[in-house]
């Protein structure tokens, strides 16, 4: 970058007061209550707005500035990789299904970020918390944009990249994303800063761009490393928006700090569920692997985290309980999960497949404690039915967890024998999560849970298949009435990576790129 | 004691931003990923506006470093001078 920099008239300090805090203004003919409906049911007190500071101080002439600098540079990358061919410079094409599950489970979200984030910055009186709102819903709109033109890419080529906002409101375990951005947008603003400003952006999205798009860039996917880490650039920005509310709230009142822990213990749980997804992508969808999901997890939440919560101490901030569990859970996450998509990858909206010797050497490796224990074996003898023509896929559905949506097929961390699973009662119904967490979460607020959209709930209710459907007929098979509804098409969009149209197409391509005839 | 760090992408603009944050804080450690550069310090970590500009050899913005920035962790104070990272304990 070859930037001109003038001579400064105002410091940045000042600048920042001119372009935030004196663009404000007091209405007059409307009380300030009625212009900011939303600023105190949730029982936040703030008693002076303008303690609240970008530790950033950034304007909005330089954000446009810095942004469009980024834009520059990630399409003149996009165009490069496009024009080049890089999708033969993948390490294998089993790695785009690590890209699938990011564009239809990741990308719409960033979309409801940036809504939830312009509602967010609307909803606060104050003006300093109003203009980083602006700037991050501008971003995560940004981002959405960047990663569906980036990855549009591989959609000219290979299956399962056509409809991914249709699959997001379709697909099972798509709606455990999505379920908790509804989750954190049909609650007020101050939670929803908690949600996502802090838990998702400040302690979790670490785990999730970091190492995913580190390992983008070791698998030759130079269009994904490079819109993720022009994203994350923005992410820095975020995850200090979201510890500057949090202390915010904290330094404002302190009858704020048990409802700020309560909504942190949700949030960081809520969390943790949603990552199983990136546990997988990191420990089996990617062919060449930067380091393990555990490693992942000590880095970013242990060491990381850990740092803050140590610092959110004076406050009278504890670490979330239920993260303890998490700590024994990251030995196992990324096992587990990822046997539930391959059995149901049937269902699934890309292909899964087994790991070969050498990757379940890595896995022994990296994994003393509980891999070969717990996984090799079974890991094989599916591998080993795969090999004599007998795949297996799980035909029935699973139970779903009523909060996190995630199948009940995660164990208790202390008894690997033991499906973990919780039950309430509320209104005469009985109703089932997976965990401590998620339990807590639902006791709190049955009313909000006993709404939520389960998937397999739906399906058996009827309410998964095209228009027209009539599920009486004799020999009616249910399970292609659902893929026709999730517009996905058996054995080209899923099942088993080994024998896929992606497998031939790019082994074939790269065979031509690679020789004369 | 908990460590700070940031993240920068690898490239031929932040590689003067690491060197410089490498001369002003002796106890800083870069850590090189595949397209990443991670430094890390304990506790607190300073990026200078004029140890940059010497490397470069012209004028600097200290809010540049948003274009190539990938992550960081601890408080953040920054002014034309200094981008400072700290746990305030």
């Amino acid at each position: 970058m070859d930037m001109q920099v003038k001579k400064k008239k105002l410091g940045l300090k000042e600048k920042y007061a001119h372009m935030t805090r004196g663009l404000d203004w007091q209405p007059s003919y409307q009380t300030k209550e009625a212009v900011f409906p939303y600023a105190t049911y949730e029982g936040i007190k703030v008693h002076d707005w303008d303690k609240w500071e970008d530790p950033f101080r950034l304007t909005m002439d330089a954000y446009w500035k810095y942004q469009a600098e980024k834009e520059r540079k990630l399409y003149a990358v996009l165009d490069a990789f496009a024009q080049n061919n890089g999708h033969l410079g993948l390490t294998d094409a089993r790695y785009l299904n690590a890209v699938k599950l990011f564009l239809t489970g990741i990308s719409p979200l960033e979309y409801m970020a940036h809504r939830g984030f312009a509602t967010a910055g609307r909803n606060f009186p104050g003006v300093g918390p109003r203009v980083a709102c602006l700037m991050q819903a501008v971003d995560e709109i940004r981002h959405s944009q960047t990663q569906i033109h980036a990855i549009s890419n591989y959609n000219k080529y290979y299956n399962g990249f056509h409809d991914f906002k249709h699959m997001l409101e379709r697909v099972w375990y798509l709606s455990v994303p999505k379920s908790f951005f509804d989750d954190a947008f049909s609650a007020g603003p101050f939670e929803w800063m908690v949600a996502i400003g802090f838990s998702f952006e400040y302690v979790l999205t670490n785990l999730l761009f970091v190492p995913f798009m580190s390992g983008a860039a070791y698998n030759g996917d130079m269009a994904t490393v490079t819109f993720g880490f022009s994203a994350q650039s923005d992410e820095a920005r975020h995850m200090t928006l979201g510890l500057e509310c949090i202390k915010f709230m904290l330094e404002q009142d302190p009858d704020n700090v048990p409802i700020v822990q309560k909504w942190i213990d949700k949030w960081a749980w809520r969390g943790v569920r949603v990552l199983s997804l990136v546990s997988m992508m990191m420990d089996y969808m990617l062919p060449k692997r930067v380091m393990s999901w555990k490693e992942a997890w000590e880095i970013y939440f242990e060491q990381n985290g850990g740092a803050l919560f140590n610092d959110l101490a004076r406050y009278g901030i504890k670490m979330p309980e239920c993260l303890s569990r998490a700590s024994i859970d990251k030995e196992h996450a990324s096992h587990q999960t990822w046997s539930i998509l391959y059995q149901y990858g049937g269902a699934a909206a890309f292909h899964t497949f087994m790991p070969s010797d050498e990757e379940m050497d890595w896995l022994s490796a990296k994994y003393p404690n509980t891999f070969d224990k717990y996984y090799r074996e079974r890991f094989t003898y599916w591998r080993e039915q795969e090999q004599k023509g007998n795949r297996f896929y799980n035909n029935t559905l699973p139970m779903l967890c009523q909060v996190c949506q995630v199948p009940m097929a995660v164990t208790e961390p202390d008894n690997m024998l033991q499906i973990s699973y919780r039950e309430s009662d509320y209104k005469g119904e009985k109703y089932h999560t997976c965990s401590d967490g998620c339990k807590q979460i639902f006791d709190d607020e049955p009313e909000k849970y006993i709404q939520a959209w389960l998937p397999v709930h739906q399906i058996y209710m009827g309410n998964c298949f095209p228009e027209g459907t009539d599920p009486t007929v004799e020999g009616f098979d249910p399970l292609a009435k659902v893929l026709e509804w999730y517009h996905l098409v058996p054995g080209k969009d899923n099942m088993d990576y080994n024998g896929s149209e992606d497998q031939k197409n790019f082994n074939a391509w790269r065979g031509l790129a690679t020789k004369n005839d | 004691m908990s460590k700070v760090f940031i993240a920068l992408q690898t490239n031929e603009d932040s590689r003067p931003i690491v060197e410089a944050i490498l001369a002003d804080n002796p106890l800083a450690e870069a850590d090189y990923q595949p397209a990443m550069v991670k430094v890390s310090a304990e506790d607190t970590l300073v990026i200078k506006r004029e140890t940059i500009e010497e490397l470069i050899g012209r004028d600097y913005d200290l809010q540049e470093i948003q274009v190539n920035m990938i992550t960081m962790s601890g408080y953040l104070d920054e002014d034309e001078d200094e981008f400072r990272l700290s746990w305030k304990n």
